[in-house]
């Protein structure tokens, strides 16, 4: 074993008066952090293994169990961190690019926590949404620009093809192979109760889940996996994915041991062969070359279908967002440098993107500017954690929000953030049968649909505090926000006044 | 009537239902307190395979063998067809261990034999090991 060079990050404390050794803290933790001893007469704890994902503690009867943080230190040093240390003895001792799971933990700020909200005040009546009609539908999609009308004066249909959501929420991509079967038919069939969509991320669509096709946004990604006609004929809507808030720039690798029975036919690849997507779309190299593969999907599907390009959030994005308006899209999604993934180098997730809310609030004023802002929807990711932050996206601009963590979290996910290593114990971001089948959908479908009928019930409060009755009075209104905390510039970026103002 | 069901697909073997079982057995408000240091002895068990893993307790079948077999009629069958024991009248022979096709029934520390009496005569409302499973792999309804 040589040199232990790392110290364990958590401390596993059984309350030895409460724990009655029934063992489901043993049976339950796939990293085999206890084990019972016959010698000592009771439960053993190697914290070593402990990811800090709460399983053992979530299960115990008894409420013996909590997970601490240890308070085993290095020599204090406001350059060199614990965790900056301990990062160079890891690749010191496997040579390997650092893995990270989930989204960029680090310190950043975080703009919506300095964003705060109106209210009404005795000159415009706020509105009681138990007692009052409240509006949260929105419809994503190319927006007419004029009503045309016949001779006889009847409205001209010029429908685009739109979704139809009965709240600005939906989930977002997650591949099925990243997450389980169970994580995925969770999803899907919340998306159908709620009246919105879910995402099959770059995984190809499972055969079982054909029958939600009316909720599924399918996607077509660098590695093209899973696609074929009956793919994209299911769906309610195409998703071409360019980048992700998680890793921009850098594509995806599944490993082959995950690919086995249905994820390899799924993918439509061998089973044990590893599953890259490459960078970039080897076929896309500018905005006329997206407008070829958005029209070669759409003519695919008949013209029936928006089409949908997502991109993360990194330094540029207003003027690729304005690019992406013309080449044809429907919907424009971005992703920010926060959003969550089941893998990623960790210098790539921690250090690349920028925050969403600064990219969303440029992206809707250049397409503003340009006159293009209802050629396309807006949907932003990457970190949507409440109702409020919808809320404040929505304000700033945004048509809808895709949530991907929240979701998890929702599922009982505890963001331990070590789905790489693919031994999920709350059977999401597993592939190992005896953990998947710890999510069961008939608990994980409805709270979901409890998570988000919360935050819809919340988003009309909010709106109702404001006066506001229909989320499309909402839309791009600055004026109902204001900033506390910022700069100038971030203020300027954002386009709200300072609380105050 | 309402029985309790084990849907082996969502049993994820983790031995709860015994737990809460027997804790229920005691009466007690605190499972530490109730369980600490003791040997249980539930009346639902897990069956664990390799990869498969299934609770069984008392079917409270609709032509009970155990009833039938009953030389005392310390078994019996209630107007809502959950099958009980009267402890007072059980004399230990044990033939209704023996004539258990499911293995549901066991002697009892306390003397005679014990078995699931669907939690009528404990918590009075949904059996503990149905409101205590993980997964909703027990269910306690109408089939």
């Amino acid at each position: 074993m040589g040199i232990a060079y790392i110290y364990p990050p958590y401390e596993v404390v059984r309350n030895k008066d409460r724990c009655i050794g029934c063992r489901v803290c043993e049976r339950q933790c796939a990293n085999e952090v206890h084990h019972y001893s016959e010698e000592a007469g009771c439960m053993m704890a190697d914290e070593s293994k402990c990811v800090n994902c709460h399983r053992c503690v979530s299960l115990c009867p008894t409420r013996a169990l909590k997970i601490v943080k240890t308070d085993h230190t290095f020599k204090e040093n406001a350059n060199w961190s614990g965790k900056a240390i301990q990062e160079i003895y890891r690749q010191a001792s496997t040579g390997g690019v650092l893995l990270s799971s989930m989204g960029n933990p680090e310190p950043y700020p975080i703009y919506f926590d300095k964003i705060l909200l109106n209210a009404s005040q005795v000159t415009n009546p706020s509105i009681d949404p138990l007692r009052e009609p409240m509006e949260t539908r929105v419809f994503l999609g190319k927006k007419p620009k004029q009503i045309k009308r016949d001779k006889n004066g009847n409205i001209l249909p010029q429908n685009t093809p739109h979704l139809e959501l009965s709240m600005p929420v939906m989930f977002s991509a997650m591949s099925y192979g990243s997450i389980s079967y169970n994580a995925h038919e969770s999803l899907a069939r919340a998306a159908r109760e709620l009246g919105i969509y879910y995402n099959t991320g770059e995984g190809g669509l499972h055969e079982d889940f054909y029958q939600y096709g009316a909720n599924t946004i399918v996607q077509v990604a660098s590695g093209r996996f899973g696609v074929h006609s009956d793919y994209l004929d299911t769906a309610a809507a195409i998703e071409i994915k360019m980048g992700q808030g998680a890793k921009p720039g850098i594509g995806g690798h599944l490993p082959g041991t995950k690919i086995v029975g249905d994820v390899s036919r799924t993918r439509m690849i061998p089973e044990g062969s590893d599953a890259i997507s490459p960078a970039p779309h080897h076929d896309i190299y500018s905005i006329e070359d997206l407008r070829q593969l958005v029209y070669s999907l759409k003519e695919a599907t008949n013209y029936e279908k928006p089409v949908i390009v997502k991109i993360a959030a990194v330094h540029n994005v207003s003027a690729i967002a304005s690019g992406i308006a013309r080449s044809g899209a429907d919907i424009i999604a971005i992703d920010g440098y926060r959003g969550g993934t089941g893998a990623a180098p960790t210098r790539i997730r921690d250090n690349v993107g920028i925050p969403i809310e600064l990219a969303l609030a440029s992206v809707d004023k250049r397409l503003r500017d340009e006159g293009i802002r209802d050629d396309v929807s807006i949907v932003v990711g990457g970190s949507i954690r409440s109702s409020a932050d919808v809320f404040k996206a929505i304000a700033l601009g945004a048509d809808c929000c895709y949530i991907g963590t929240a979701a998890l979290l929702a599922l009982g996910c505890h963001l331990c953030r070590s789905c790489h290593e693919g031994k999920c114990n709350w059977g999401i971001a597993t592939q190992r049968p005896d953990l998947v089948k710890r999510l069961n959908p008939d608990i994980g479908y409805k709270r979901l649909v409890n998570m988000l009928t919360a935050w819809n019930h919340e988003i009309k409060e909010m709106m109702g505090g404001m006066g506001i009755n229909s989320i499309e009075s909402l839309k791009g209104n600055r004026l109902m926000l204001r900033g506390i905390g910022m700069t100038e510039k971030e203020l300027e970026i954002l386009g709200i006044k300072h609380a105050g103002e | 009537m309402k029985r309790v069901y084990v849907n082996e697909k969502w049993c994820l073997g983790c031995h709860l239902c015994e737990y809460n079982c027997a804790f229920a057995q005691t009466g007690k408000e605190d499972m530490a307190l109730a369980l600490k240091g003791k040997q249980i002895h539930p009346n639902i068990r897990v069956e664990d395979g390799d990869n498969i893993h299934f609770a069984v307790n008392c079917r409270h079948c609709d032509e009970p063998l155990c009833v039938k077999s009953c030389i005392t009629g310390a078994l019996s069958r209630d107007e809502n067809g959950v099958i009980t024991i009267d402890k007072e009248h059980c004399i230990h022979c044990y033939t209704c261990i023996l004539s258990c096709p499911y293995g549901a029934i066991v002697p009892s520390e306390e003397g005679a034999i014990q078995k699931c009496e669907l939690c009528i005569k404990t918590t009075q409302g949904t059996p503990r090991c149905v409101a205590g499973c993980p997964n909703n792999a027990i269910v306690f309804e109408e089939r």
